[in-house]
């Protein structure tokens, strides 16, 4: 068994960076908006939809459908923020999570009406191809999402911390009237933020794709252990995300061994618990956006 | 023109009325043609929506080729009408589904693709004298609780798993036995842990170690763990038994972890029955065997199912299959019975020895909501096909075990 433990945490390192992924737009949209995103996991089947069609009917490759996809993604994020979360919410932050439950529900079961419950995959020539670091064999799509975690991570924190749109950003987020009185357009702001968001689940997505399966229920199969993530990271730290996710991910690998695949989950919520008993904001909060 | 309308001339015309409606209506019902309702409760969302929709699509397949072929003579050609239901892959729901289809008036129903929710449905159903035909129900507690509601077309576990487990025996001696050693892969619902328990039991009997024997959750995100763990034991043999999903990311985790094994063989496995899987995963799917639901390929009706799922766009699975079947059961309790009372119906099941279904069975005989004589077969990934190996009388190709060296 300890001949599996090396291989099972670099695996789970890459895992862990999908879940980093998926998390680090549902943290940037919590850490300024506040909204607790219900329709994030809808969001990343959407997605996964979108680079499985682009595949399936134009033959694009799932990594090049993210010039695509990321985009169309940040335009529906901005469009569902200032043309349903927005105008529905009507400021409350409770009715934002029934607005995202609701949009959830709808995403889904449109899709299981349109595409069926059918499950889909992608047979790509590299699906099976695999890296060998210090003697594991780590499935070459989790090696590039391990790396698109890191760099993702880094662009947003760049953009958050060096860019106007990233200082007026995080200006909503600790005053939003402050922010209005300054002249920074409030509501447009709120929608490139939801909009970047849906654009980094879409990446996500896109990552995903040439190692997992599409249903309509597939966002579930992650977004628990993306909200896990991110109050684990701390709500709204991109740094805090990405560290959760790949600690996660880790967790999960190595009590899995030990545990077995069924009780090996516990170690995520074990860690999830501990996080919030020794460090109430979260492994990385104090650094919130 | 001025017309008055006095009580004396509205009593005529309303007398009148009532008259021509009543001479009417008789013509009326007997232009109509009668129906009889005929549930189907399946998952259509949630976890299991693949095989509740696939189940579906074959309840109506059935019902189309029965009411073509003239409907329930018995009953003056009445017309098989399906009353579809969703199950949400939750047993509580399935359970409150069953008040659904008794208010829609169903004479039976059939469901519904996974034990959990058969047995919360049957179970629900047995108060209202409601008979359920089990498409798919593969725990054995489903014929264990005396309930006279229930009737499981389709073998169980027990059975399954013996024949498996014999043609396993019977593979593996004529190869030399070349296998030695086996792993088991198994879902940690009721239906893969007590399958699994068989397994672990009655593989030793066929002079196989078993060297490892995992469980995993339902959705289920990783396999690299797993593989690694069958790669470490030196498994000759892998037998899984798991839904579509986690099948599909298994196999794909047992090629990049280079796991090299002399076969996988399946026993219920969601993926190696299903020609989807065959289709989009080709190359780790070749020689997999599965012990599973199947159909007899040669039939006429078989070959007119198939027919029609292509035309529909649908994959040809074993759950179209079974779920044809069971409405085809249905149909002949109503044919015998001529009634569509759900007592009745109960009789006319308990009574079945229906002998035209689609599945290779004999006649239908049920014993204690068990039909005793289903069967599994033995079927074989082989190119872009599936073929069936055993039992012999339905083979279509000769299998090919251990299975050639895949490095």
């Amino acid at each position: 068994m300890s001949s599996l433990i090396l291989p099972a945490m670099l695996n789970g390192l890459t895992m862990g960076a999908v879940y980093a992924l998926i998390a680090l737009g549902l943290t940037l949209i919590y850490g300024v908006l506040h909204i607790i995103n219900f329709a994030h996991g809808s969001l990343l089947m959407l997605g996964l939809y979108a680079a499985y069609f682009l595949y399936h009917f134009f033959g694009l490759d799932p990594y090049l459908a993210i010039i695509v996809v990321v985009p169309a993604f940040f335009v529906l994020g901005y469009v569902l923020q200032r043309g349903i979360i927005a105008p529905m919410s009507a400021g409350s932050e409770q009715n934002v999570l029934l607005v995202t439950l609701a949009l959830a529900l709808a995403i889904d079961n449109l899709a299981l009406y349109f595409w069926t419950s059918n499950t889909r995959t992608v047979d790509i020539a590299y699906a099976y191809d695999t890296v060998e670091v210090l003697g594991a064999y780590l499935t070459l799509g989790r090696v590039i999402a391990f790396g698109a975690a890191l760099a993702v991570a880094a662009l947003m924190w760049l953009f958050m911390t060096r860019t106007r749109t990233g200082a007026a950003i995080r200006a909503v987020a600790i005053e939003k009237r402050g922010a209005e009185i300054v002249g920074i357009d409030v509501g447009h702001t709120y929608a490139i933020c939801f909009g970047i968001g849906t654009a980094c689940v879409a990446l996500a997505a896109c990552l995903l794709l040439p190692t997992f399966y599409v249903t309509p229920q597939v966002g579930y199969t992650f977004v628990l252990v993306a909200f896990t993530t991110v109050v684990m990271g701390g709500m709204g730290s991109l740094p805090g995300a990405l560290a959760a996710g790949l600690l996660l991910g880790v967790i999960e690998a190595v009590g899995g061994l030990f545990l077995g695949e069924s009780l090996g989950q516990i170690g995520i919520f074990l860690a999830f618990i501990l996080t919030l008993l020794f460090k109430p904001s979260g492994l990385l909060g104090r650094r919130a956006v | 023109m001025t017309y008055t309308i006095n009580r004396r001339s509205l009593l005529k015309a309303s007398g009148a009325l009532v008259l021509t409606s009543t001479l009417a209506t008789p013509s009326i019902l007997r232009a109509q043609t009668p129906t009889v309702k005929i549930g189907v409760l399946e998952p259509l969302t949630g976890n299991l929506a693949y095989n509740g929709n696939q189940c579906a699509a074959g309840a109506k397949f059935a019902a189309e080729a029965i009411n073509a072929a003239g409907g329930i003579k018995s009953m003056g050609g009445a017309q098989v009408e399906l009353v579809v239901v969703d199950a949400e892959s939750r047993p509580e729901v399935a359970a409150a589904a069953v008040d659904t289809l008794v208010e829609a008036g169903v004479c039976a129903f059939t469901g519904a693709s996974a034990s959990a929710l058969g047995l919360a449905s049957s179970q629900a159903a047995a108060k209202y004298d409601l008979a359920q035909v089990f498409s798919v129900g593969t725990a054995e507690a489903i014929v264990e609780r005396g309930l006279p509601n229930v009737f499981r077309f389709t073998p169980g576990v027990k059975k399954i798993t013996a024949v498996a487990l014999e043609n396993l025996g019977l593979l593996n001696s004529a190869a030399g036995n070349p296998v030695k050693t086996a792993a088991i892969v198994h879902e940690d619902g009721p239906f893969g842990s007590q399958l699994a328990g068989i397994v672990e039991a009655e593989l030793p009997k066929l002079g196989i170690t078993i060297v490892e024997k995992i469980a995993h959750p339902t959705p289920h995100r990783d396999f690299n763990n797993i593989a690694l763990r069958v790669k470490a034991s030196k498994a000759d043999i892998l037998m899984p038994t798991n839904y579509l999903n986690e099948y599909t990311l298994m196999t794909r985790a047992l090629q990049q972890q280079r796991v090299d094994l002399k076969a996988i063989y399946s026993i219920l496995g969601g993926a190696a029955s299903n020609i989807k899987f065959v289709r989009e995963n080709n190359d780790i799917a070749q020689y997999v065997i599965d012990c599973n639901h199947w159909y007899d390929p040669n039939k006429e009706a078989s070959k007119a199912l198939t027919a029609s799922v292509a035309a529909a766009g649908l994959d040809m699975t074993y759950d179209v299959m079974v779920a044809y079947a069971a409405i085809q059961v249905v149909a002949d309790a109503l044919e015998r019975g001529a009634s569509a009372d759900r007592k009745a119906m109960i009789e006319a099941l308990a009574a079945s020895d229906f002998d035209g279904s689609i599945m290779p069975y004999g006649p239908t005989k049920f014993v204690n909501g068990d039909n005793v004589n289903s069967r599994p077969v033995n079927l074989q990934v082989r190119g872009d096909k599936i073929e069936v190996i055993f039992p012999k009388e339905y083979a279509t190709i000769e299998a090919v075990f251990p299975r050639p060296n895949q490095g």
